[in-house]
């Protein structure tokens, strides 16, 4: 089989619509987690994903789906892999995926916490995260809970409109 | 996801791969990662690393998750099932690196579920009876902290697969830390009765810490190539942390640790272990020929 530039396009756009289970106005293209897309040499189609927090469970969903989109985009023989190196950052969701979060009521992170080799600092009062309403856009909003239904949002309240709203974490 | 209905989804007919209720990559933890073993390193070895590393995490997740439907807030409850998730995601990816370092091909499941309590090698911590929500914050403290300063330096490991694992648990286990931190702060330095039962749970707690930095063959073989750590050379660095926090919380600063022993590593558990794995255990055992 001759591969060409447009077979890869194809494969990879397929694969890069998928959604994700818990976030479904993302695609794993705007949340970051597509890694590569590849034709290797007997055709078949190699996906690299990386799961976003170890224990994320829309990780195996996640595979099915990709390899049903890519299976239903014409390629017979399709291999989903895990890319496990560099670990996720919340600084890979695309400003795509930041717009249909805000859109969505979901507020985006912010900056990421740099990573450096060394020991991870204490911190005895964390710097909280402050981030803005993403329903009335109100920048006064208090965290109600660090942890949320998902691995990778904390819930929070805004003290103008008085709604409560997810926000994806800064990781 | 397409927003199928679930029962839907449930019912339609499967290649047995579709759905994964019906089992897809939840035996695949490490699909398609490369993991040639470093040059030099036993591979039977370096499963029994991992092993360690794998059953702190897998028990630690176990007895975190029983705080489901029990936890004082309900806010406390999605923190600690959030935590314990992320400890068995950490759990399923060592199992299934040792799986295949040591060549017996067993998976994440075999490893969880197929093994008595003499054969789990992690610290006896882990297992420690739940206790109240002072002793769960102050074990989770000691073992995120703990467990912190070993990924962090693990990050440097001549095994790729598991300078992976370690740099994505680093991020996980900062706010583990950070979780802990802050409610041990809040209960030491808050009301005399929440001071009183923080300061119960350390003095209970702490006994235990001697074996967390206690050095099996293994890990000392490990740290020597260059693939593991050797707990020893983080107790002080760890010491350093729970001392400032301790202080903080009014709770007066600790004393060193217990002479370190090694115990859990060894297989040598206390009686806590096998309950705990019984009612883990029980779905896979009672049927064997299930998937998920």
């Amino acid at each position: 089989m001759v591969t060409t530039l447009t077979d890869r396009d194809r494969a990879h756009r397929a694969a890069a619509a998928v959604t994700d289970p818990e976030l479904p106005m993302l695609t794993l293209e705007d949340l970051g987690i597509l890694r590569e897309v590849r034709i290797e040499e007997d055709g078949t189609v190699a996906v690299w994903i990386t799961p976003t927090y170890s224990g994320c469970p829309a990780l195996a969903e996640m595979r099915v789906d990709v390899d049903r989109a890519v299976r239903a985009a014409g390629f017979a023989q399709v291999e989903v892999r895990t890319a496990l190196s560099p670990a996720w950052s919340s600084d890979w969701i695309t400003d795509e995926g930041r717009r249909k979060l805000s859109e969505h009521g979901i507020s985006p992170p912010g900056q990421a916490p740099a990573r450096t080799s060394g020991p991870v600092p204490l911190t005895l009062s964390p710097t909280r995260t402050v981030p803005r309403c993403p329903l009335c856009g109100g920048a006064d909003t208090e965290e109600l809970s660090r942890f949320g239904a998902t691995s990778c949002k904390s819930l929070h309240r805004c003290r103008s409109c008085l709604e409560p709203f997810e926000h994806v974490k800064e990781i | 996801m397409s927003g199928d209905n679930i029962f839907t989804g449930l019912a339609e007919e499967h290649d047995g791969d579709a759905r994964w209720a019906f089992g897809t990559g939840f035996t695949e933890a490490l699909a398609g990662v490369d993991t040639t073993l470093p040059e030099g390193v036993d591979g039977e070895e370096l499963a029994r690393y991992c092993q360690m590393l794998g059953d702190d995490a897998l028990v630690q997740a176990q007895r975190l998750s029983q705080w489901v439907t029990d936890a004082p807030e309900l806010e406390e409850e999605v923190a600690l099932a959030n935590i314990a998730l992320d400890l068995l995601g950490q759990a399923r990816l060592l199992l299934a690196r040792a799986g295949q370092a040591d060549g017996t091909g067993r998976d994440e499941d075999d490893f969880a579920y197929r093994r008595d309590a003499a054969q789990f090698r992690n610290v006896r911590l882990t297992a420690a009876p739940r206790g109240d929500f002072a002793r769960a914050i102050t074990t989770l403290l000691v073992l995120s902290g703990w467990r912190l300063s070993l990924m962090s330096r693990l990050r440097e490991s001549r095994d790729p697969v598991l300078a992976a694992i370690a740099a994505k648990a680093v991020n996980e286990l900062a706010y583990h830390r950070e979780y802990a931190v802050s409610w041990a702060l809040r209960l030491g330095d808050g009301t005399e009765y929440s001071h009183e039962r923080m300061a119960e749970a350390v003095a209970h707690v702490w006994p235990a810490t001697g074996e967390l930095f206690a050095t099996h063959p293994v890990e000392a073989r490990m740290a020597e190539l260059g693939v593991g750590v050797d707990p020893a050379t983080v107790a002080g660095e760890v010491h350093d942390v729970l001392a400032q926090v301790l202080t903080t919380a009014t709770l007066g600063e600790p004393g060193p640790f217990p002479e370190p022993a090694v115990a859990g590593r060894k297989g040598d558990h206390g009686p806590e272990l096998a309950p705990l794995l019984e009612e883990m255990q029980q779905v896979a055992r009672e049927h064997p020929e299930a998937s998920w």
